[in-house]
């Protein structure tokens, strides 16, 4: 695919024709990538109408990064009082931390994690200080707080910016229970006083949320950040893969980090070595992982998802990962009476 | 090899400054689109700005009751569903929802805009208000068409730049301007859309062919239809809050697209116009342009 091979090596798009340039753009857009491509690119000599698309989404990434940190920020000063740890995830901790994994990239919602034990106060803080609950309906807000691993999404009423507060990693309801309070007590102090995963935890965060939840949409773009990550982290610290492997083992995870690692491999060309001793890892592709494949390429060159099949079988891996197949088929037919379809 | 059955049809044509690439499940929006742009550049080989996807709504929906679902680089997930039979308007509003959620090359304000004298008029104003309307009739008498859906603010030179696409007609106005425009600068005529009846109308000549030249703006009038003469001076402040709200993009800018506005606000003079008859909208607008400072 153009995109996987113009992210892992920036010189290929030197050769595209307008039509390539086009594939690419589609596909960069719809994977929410095209900011890393920009970054990636680079000044590299390209057609001045694909210069343009890169300088805007190179434009729209820097305004997402100042927002993220204005988020970030206001919910800093919203809980300071309480005196709990707030650990930034995902795309506003990179950014927060300077990180490569943080260039280019596209920043939705705030994603914190507190200590379970302070969800309330941190919940009554942040209604304290402007942020309101999206979702009216009860049913769905009943299956967040017993069954998620985090509070239904707020909204910050004049801001118009999401918040998800995390007190864990992965559903209650999903098979591996990561530990959530040695990934607080692991956290890095930043000097404004917000958190941040351990590096190998992050990498471990963003591997259990590209393979042990949801359905792989904007899968290519977690594997992206975990390929960043590992590249950065390993070249600072020369045994940073056993961390990871020993961190995930902590948590559950020894499984997705395995199929992560295996796939940015293959995908982006990470340096992960295989090991021989004292434990054996080898990181070449297994039969399944073709599968994880063909779905993180099934998107043509209009920007539109292909292998129908595949894209809804992964929609039924996310939800079997979630809960038991009761829980599955109780939850399904509440939604389905309520009127959601999938796909 | 695809099927001749789930063939994409495709067609590349540039407005302005923005190239489109619009792709569409079925053959008659495209056949549309190659008749009324068929002035325009049509770029056979080009890195696109936007991609625009006229999708089937739902599995069977290429075939049977066919239903378009608009999409592309940017979409809306909740985008109400439209008949085959306005295929022509589909593709129009792809175009739009890409200028509106993904140009940042210039500050988009929902605003009409003619040109004189090397000088620009710019009406903005909620839909209805007649903006659209005022501008097809001014571009059929003696005035440049620069657009009557998005006026495009430069952000260094201040300039507003074409966006001559088609121009919607809804309801009364179709009858009006096709009096005075010949039937091959006419689209079809679009029954039961959801803002009413629809006919597009294709800009002169001369709107097309300028379509890559700017003007400074001299002029920002806020029409109203429909009611009895009057003009009424209106606050800096209330523009600028106006304008922003006018703006698609004014937020994704920021600090260039808050120095942009800040300067059409503070050196173009404008006024409030309420008027009962396109004839008379046009009295008014020429008598005010030709007392401008």
């Amino acid at each position: 695919m153009l995109l996987v091979r113009a992210l892992r090596d920036p010189a290929s798009v030197d050769a595209l024709s307008p039509g390539q340039w086009n594939a690419l753009i589609a596909a960069a857009r719809a994977e929410r990538l095209i900011g890393s491509l920009a970054d990636r690119v680079g000044d590299r000599p390209v057609p001045a109408a694909a210069r343009a698309v890169l300088d805007d989404a190179l434009l729209d990434t820097a305004r997402e990064r100042r927002q993220a940190l204005w988020e970030a920020d206001r919910a800093r000063v919203a809980l300071a009082a309480l005196g709990v740890p707030v650990v930034l995830l995902k795309g506003t901790a990179y950014v927060a931390a300077g990180l490569d994994a943080g260039q280019g990239r596209f920043i939705g919602d705030l994603d914190i994690l507190v200590p379970r034990d302070a969800l309330h106060e941190v919940e009554a803080a942040l209604i304290a200080a402007g942020w309101e609950w999206v979702k009216e309906d009860p049913y769905d807000d009943a299956y967040y707080r017993q069954w998620m691993h985090e509070l239904p999404p707020m909204i910050h009423a004049t801001r118009d910016r999401m918040i998800d507060v995390h007190h864990t990693i992965l559903p209650l309801t999903a098979r591996p229970r990561p530990d959530a309070a040695a990934l607080i007590a692991d956290a890095v102090t930043l000097p404004d006083g917000l958190h941040l995963l351990s590096p190998a935890a992050m990498v471990c965060h963003a591997a259990a949320h590209m393979l042990a939840d949801g359905d792989m949409q904007g899968g290519l773009r977690n594997l992206w950040d975990i390929h960043l990550l590992c590249t950065q982290f390993s070249a600072a610290q020369e045994d940073f893969y056993a961390s990871v492997y020993e961190e995930a083992a902590r948590h559950q995870l020894t499984a997705p980090i395995a199929r992560a690692l295996r796939l940015a491999r293959h995908l982006y060309g990470t340096p992960v070595p295989d090991y021989r001793a004292p434990i054996t890892v080898d990181h070449r592709l297994r039969w399944s992982d073709r599968l994880f494949i063909a779905r993180l390429l099934a998107r043509d060159g209009w920007g539109r998802e292909t292998r129908k099949g595949l894209v809804f079988a992964f929609y039924l891996r996310s939800h079997l990962l979630r809960m038991p197949p009761m829980m599955l088929a109780r939850h399904l037919l509440t939604k389905w009476r309520k009127g959601h379809r999938p796909v | 090899m695809t099927l001749p059955l789930f063939q994409t049809h495709q067609i590349m044509l540039t407005i302005g400054p923005a190239t489109f690439r619009i792709a569409s499940a079925w053959r008659a929006p495209i056949d549309a689109l190659e008749r009324l742009y068929a002035a325009y550049p049509r770029p056979a080989d080009a890195v696109a700005d936007f991609t625009v996807r006229l999708e089937p709504a739902g599995r069977l929906r290429r075939w049977l009751r066919p239903s378009i679902f608009i999409t592309g680089d940017h979409g809306l997930a909740d985008a109400a569903p439209m008949s085959l039979a306005h295929g022509l308007l589909a593709a129009e509003m792809g175009m739009n929802l890409q200028m509106a959620l993904g140009w940042r090359r210039h500050l988009l304000l929902h605003a009409s805009s003619v040109e004189k004298d090397g000088q620009v008029l710019v009406m903005t104003g909620e839909s209805g208000s007649g903006k659209s309307t005022l501008a097809a009739q001014l571009g059929e008498r003696g005035w440049r068409l620069l657009g009557d859906e998005f006026a495009l603010l430069d952000l260094v030179t201040g300039h507003v730049m074409p966006f001559p696409r088609l121009v919607s007609l809804k309801n009364r106005a179709v009858d009006v301007v096709a009096a005075d425009v010949p039937a091959e600068r006419m689209g079809p005529m679009l029954m039961g859309t959801a803002k009413g009846n629809i006919r597009h109308l294709v800009p002169r000549a001369d709107a097309v062919a300028r379509m890559g030249e700017g003007a400074p703006p001299a002029m920002l009038l806020f029409p109203r239809f429909g009611h009895e003469t009057d003009v009424r001076a209106v606050g800096q402040g209330e523009i600028f809050m106006r304008l922003t709200q006018a703006s698609t993009n004014y937020v994704a800018l920021g600090e260039a697209g808050f120095d942009a506005l800040t300067r059409f606000v503070a050196t173009v003079p404008a006024c409030a116009i309420d008027f009962p008859s396109g004839e008379a909208g046009m009295a008014m607008v020429e008598q005010l342009w030709a007392q401008r400072g």
